[in-house]
């Protein structure tokens, strides 16, 4: 028996959608709350997934499959485990807090605006939970067409620049991870004589280190574009300064997430021996730390406000993709409690910039000062979002770094002494900009008049208050949830390593029956 | 042939669609002589549903697949696919066109009769087992499409465009007879099975030199046909300008009927000497891909963007015949019918917003579309976004299955130089969609009337078959496959 909760998840954002394209255009009260009905309701049918999924159990769990494209082997099969199941809900949750923070700030072509975002958390979700390779390359490209419109409408002076800037890049980069995929596919044929893109059956292969190799910096240019790696990541400062608020939210807590997700869920499984080479992680690595200290550098020069959180999402991506290619369990795991705090951090951050730039219309760092005195509430949730960014302990992003440095001094400690450095300076660009918008005298005569935080903002930012400091102070929970998954990757990526080119054993059981062994 | 040949009751039946769109081009004729104005607008109607009915017979007849004529044609899984293909674009192609004429002033049954002749031939090429008849399909289709090209005959771009047309389109074909004869001359038949039975025969295998001659001839006249690099430069100014139904027609049905005599060449006849052709259209594909992308780069007419886009769009299809597989053959195939969905919607929407005189067809002249008219703009950005090949079009699964057939036959090179060609040709398309949504409409521009219902009823159709085809790819798919598997 199948549960349909995960097409449920799915498709529920999309039957928004389609309800919503019946409102008329004029309605826009009735526009704005049927979008905030809809995201809402894709989080709450997102809630019982979590209540009911199994820790203990290995493999993937509300699997579905159904044939889609038979002559090809294409299959709609979609499950989840610890890891993609985080990543859903970070989708749910913050898709519908950017829905929700979108209500004053956008008064033009509202239907278009939130059909755009609910067609987005479709394409988001399904990236998480596709178990088929080409259905999930389906759901990669289609995240590119909103985010393109959104940022391209409803985005900035520079927008049409970014838009096209943003969708060139990742399209260059996803057909050449379509090539990959290909490659897999017909290397499968070609050992077990029929087609598939299932990924279970792909970790079957067992192909010479060349090749792997090969196909791994095929998929590496997708995601790494998508990640942004340095260098790679020119795309994303445009991207978020020109995007409205809520895209760069959504942009920085979910969609960046899917090219670190990609190296945890395809690189690394199904390409073991090319992800454990010595050349490869060291240049992996290498660039991930130039990342780190060169997004941190880059944000301590910057005059925009919004453009600094852009560049320190480049230092903060610069950790979760080093805790990748530590390859063990502290760092990958670290990774992705990382990936979901840079999504909680890192999202506040875009909101307390949109909460002033609405009411200021600039985003000039030189603006600003003292701020403190005006909007007392403004200044603590903005301390709040600031310290777990840094990675404050008891807030979320202590737990999530400090796991991947571990990982990173296990796997070598030279990174580790990088990456240290990285947060040090974090700290800096973070606290200098807050003391320079927050602290001190009332600079400019603008900004005396400013009205703080509105009970709407507050809606918006005390659950992500509290998700960071439940995250910080007790982490356990996430750590559980995705220790099977990790030690898994971990596993095969280390067993082929020592066993070059043998059978390959591990390989997470998709069917419920072969679960119970 | 011996002179008192009687063809069976099955042959004409298998004929039976040719018969029934010629006699319709005829009567049209004679109606256009012979009715009033009031009664001429039902002219488009009777064409229309003459090509509906010649489509149902066209499947009728695939029930009862067979040769007709002394083995000239082939009705088979190919041949009505093609068929089927050609029929529909003809009908959607008059869809577009009677608004466009009646604000032309031009309004005429012979537009229609043309139309329907033109499908004739292209029947007659999907179905041709025999170089004269293709060379005769060829003909027939493009005869009637170069006055089709030169419709407004007071239109100056008109006459150039069906001028143009006309002497180059002569010259290719002539190549094209000419590789006939040599072909005659070397193999001593004109038949395609013939052929092929020649070139398998090791007995008397034909001078190498020789076939090479003669298939590069044919081949001229061929990738003329399909506007491929070196022989494309005729596309641009002829698609520029026709009249843009006679463009979404140019661009759609004669390209895939000359891609279904290609295919049937090339895959059936000459496969035996593959060897000599694979070279030849792998230059060709590469080169094709890249002159259309990057002149599209650079384009500020729409109809001109369009015409590069398709000859970009041709180079892919070279590059599932350069795989030469079947899964190649089907990838050509499936390509065809989603190239034809989003480029006849795309100049839907051209003729659209083109209007009379066609002097709206800058690029420019579509800034904020998606403010004065959201549905149409929703709709050209499906057209659009196929073109790019995002998933879930048809446009996407057309340029998969292409690249998984040429990976199939380690084709990497020219795989890899499609996909990033593919990105390159995002940007051109993007264009558009940028100035229709992000881009003000000018002040003072005059307001842009509702579509008509022919135009409206082409564009749901299109768009509706491009997302179709990119959700539920093997309702296609299949049947391509089981076509392919009669000339490979």
């Amino acid at each position: 028996m199948q549960s349909h909760i995960l097409s449920i998840v799915l498709f529920t954002p999309l039957a928004g959608l389609l309800v919503l394209l019946l409102i008329p255009g004029q309605n826009k009260f009735l526009i704005r709350l049927w979008a905030n009905i809809a995201a809402a309701l894709g989080f709450l049918v997102s809630v019982p997934m979590l209540l009911s999924f199994d820790r203990a159990k290995d493999g993937y769990q509300f699997v579905e499959r159904a044939d889609w494209i038979p002559s090809l082997g294409v299959q709609y099969l979609i499950g989840v485990d610890g890891i993609s199941l985080l990543m859903v809900m970070l989708t749910t949750v913050m898709g519908f807090l950017a829905i929700f923070s979108s209500w004053t700030s956008i008064k033009d072509r509202e239907k278009e605006y939130y059909a755009m975002f609910l067609l987005q958390q479709v394409g988001m979700v399904g990236v998480f939970i596709s178990l088929d390779f080409l259905l999930f390359y389906t759901f990669w490209e289609l995240v590119l067409v909103p985010m393109y419109f959104i940022i391209g409408i409803w985005g900035g002076p520079r927008k049409l620049y970014a838009a096209i800037k943003f969708f060139l890049y990742t399209l260059a980069g996803g057909v050449l991870m379509l090539l990959g995929i290909l490659t897999l596919y017909f290397q499968y044929a070609q050992q077990f004589g029929r087609y598939t893109f299932e990924i279970a059956e792909l970790m079957k292969l067992n192909m010479p280190l060349g090749l792997q190799q090969w196909v791994f910096w095929a998929f590496f240019l997708g995601f790494a574009i998508k990640v942004p790696m340095f260098p790679f990541h020119t795309w994303l400062p445009d991207a978020h300064t020109e995007a409205p608020t809520a895209g760069s939210v959504i942009l920085a807590a979910v969609l960046l997430k899917m090219g670190t997700y990609g190296f945890i869920r395809f690189s690394l499984p199904l390409l073991p021996n090319a992800s454990s080479d010595r050349t490869i992680v060291t240049i992996l690595a290498t660039l991930s730390l130039i990342g780190i200290l060169y997004g941190a550098f880059v944000s301590l020069v910057q005059k925009d406000w919004k453009k600094l959180v852009a560049y320190s999402s480049v230092s903060h991506l610069g950790f979760c993709t080093l805790g990748i290619f530590a390859l063990n369990q502290n760092g990958i795991a670290g990774s992705i409690i990382q990936q979901i705090n840079h999504g909680i951090s890192t999202g506040m951050l875009f909101l307390i910039v949109g909460v002033i730039y609405e009411r200021r219309h600039t985003r000039e760092i030189k603006e600003f000062g003292g701020l403190a005195h005006v909007m007392p509430n403004y200044a603590i949730v903005f301390a709040i979002a600031m310290l777990s960014s840094a990675g404050l302990p008891l807030l979320n992003g202590f737990v999530g770094e400090f796991t991947i440095l571990q990982g990173a001094f296990e796997a070598n400690k030279i990174w580790a002494a990088f990456a240290v450095l990285g947060i040090i300076f974090g700290a800096a660009y973070l606290l200098w900009l807050y003391q320079r918008t927050m602290l001190g005298e009332i600079t400019n005569e603008k900004n005396r008049g400013l009205k703080d935080l509105n009970w709407r903002e507050w809606a918006v930012f005390v659950p992500l208050i509290i998700w960071a400091v439940t995250i910080g102070v007790y982490p356990k929970p996430y750590f559980d949830i995705l220790e099977k998954p990790v030690a898994q990757i971990v596993h095969r990526v280390h067993q082929s390593a020592n066993m070059p080119l043998a059978a390959a054993t591990v390989v997470p059981p998709i069917a419920a029956e072969a679960r119970v062994r | 042939m011996p002179g008192n040949y009687m063809p069976s009751a099955a042959e004409l039946f298998r004929f039976s669609p040719e018969l029934l769109l010629t006699a319709a081009g005829t009567l049209l004729m004679i109606f256009e002589a012979i009715t009033s104005p009031k009664q001429k607008r039902s002219l488009p109607v009777f064409a229309f549903l003459s090509l509906l009915a010649a489509l149902a017979l066209a499947v009728a007849a695939s029930s009862d697949p067979g040769p007709a004529f002394n083995r000239m044609l082939q009705v088979d899984g190919f041949a009505t696919f093609f068929r089927v293909l050609v029929m529909a674009i003809g009908a959607v192609t008059i869809l577009i066109s009677t608004n466009y004429l009646k604000q032309a002033e031009h309004e005429g049954g012979e537009f229609y009769s043309l139309v329907l002749f033109s499908v004739v031939g292209q029947c007659l090429m999907a179905t041709a087992n025999e170089l004269i008849m293709i060379f005769i399909g060829i003909e027939v289709s493009s005869i009637a499409t170069y006055v089709l090209a030169g419709y407004l005959r007071d239109d100056k771009r008109n006459n150039e465009a069906a001028l143009k047309y006309f002497l180059l389109g002569s010259f290719a074909t002539a190549f094209l007879l000419y590789g006939v004869a040599w072909i005659y001359g070397t193999t001593g038949t004109t038949n395609l099975s013939g052929v092929r039975g020649v070139l398998l025969d090791p007995q008397n295998a034909p001078n190498a030199i020789l076939i090479s001659v003669a298939l590069g001839l044919v081949l001229v006249g061929l990738l003329f046909k399909v506007s491929a690099v070196p022989f494309q430069s005729w596309a641009p100014d002829v698609y520029q300008g026709a009249p843009a139904p006679v463009t979404a027609f140019m661009a759609t049905g004669p390209k895939a009927a000359a891609f279904a005599a290609f295919l049937r060449i090339t895959m059936w006849a000459f496969e035996p000497v593959k060897n000599h052709w694979i070279p030849v259209l792998w230059f060709t594909a590469i080169a094709t891909m890249i002159v259309g992308n990057f002149a599209a780069l650079r384009q500020s007419n729409v109809k001109r963007l369009l015409a590069y886009s398709s000859i970009a769009h041709a180079g892919y299809v070279l590059v599932a015949l350069t795989a030469a597989s079947k899964t190649g053959t089907e990838a050509a195939m499936f390509y065809m019918v989603s190239y034809a969905a989003m480029n006849l919607g795309a100049f839907a929407v051209i003729a659209h917003v083109a209007r009379k005189g066609e002097r709206r067809v800058e690029i420019d002249d579509f800034a904020g579309l998606g403010n004065r008219q959201p549905l149409t703009a929703a709709i050209f950005t499906v057209f659009l976004l196929s073109l790019i090949g995002v998933p879930l079009t048809g446009g996407f699964f057309a340029k998969f299955y292409v690249f998984k057939a040429a990976l199939d036959s380690q084709l990497i090179a020219l795989t890899i130089v499609g996909l990033l060609n593919s990105a390159v040709a995002a940007f051109y398309y993007l264009r558009l969609i940028v100035i229709m949504y992000m881009q003000p409409a000018p002040e003072g521009v005059d307001t842009l009337p509702e579509p008509s219902l022919g135009i409206r009823t082409a564009l749901v159709a299109c768009s509706l078959a491009t997302v179709v085809l990119g959700v539920f790819p093997s309702l296609v798919l299949d049947i391509a496959g089981r076509g392919a598997s009669f000339i490979r």
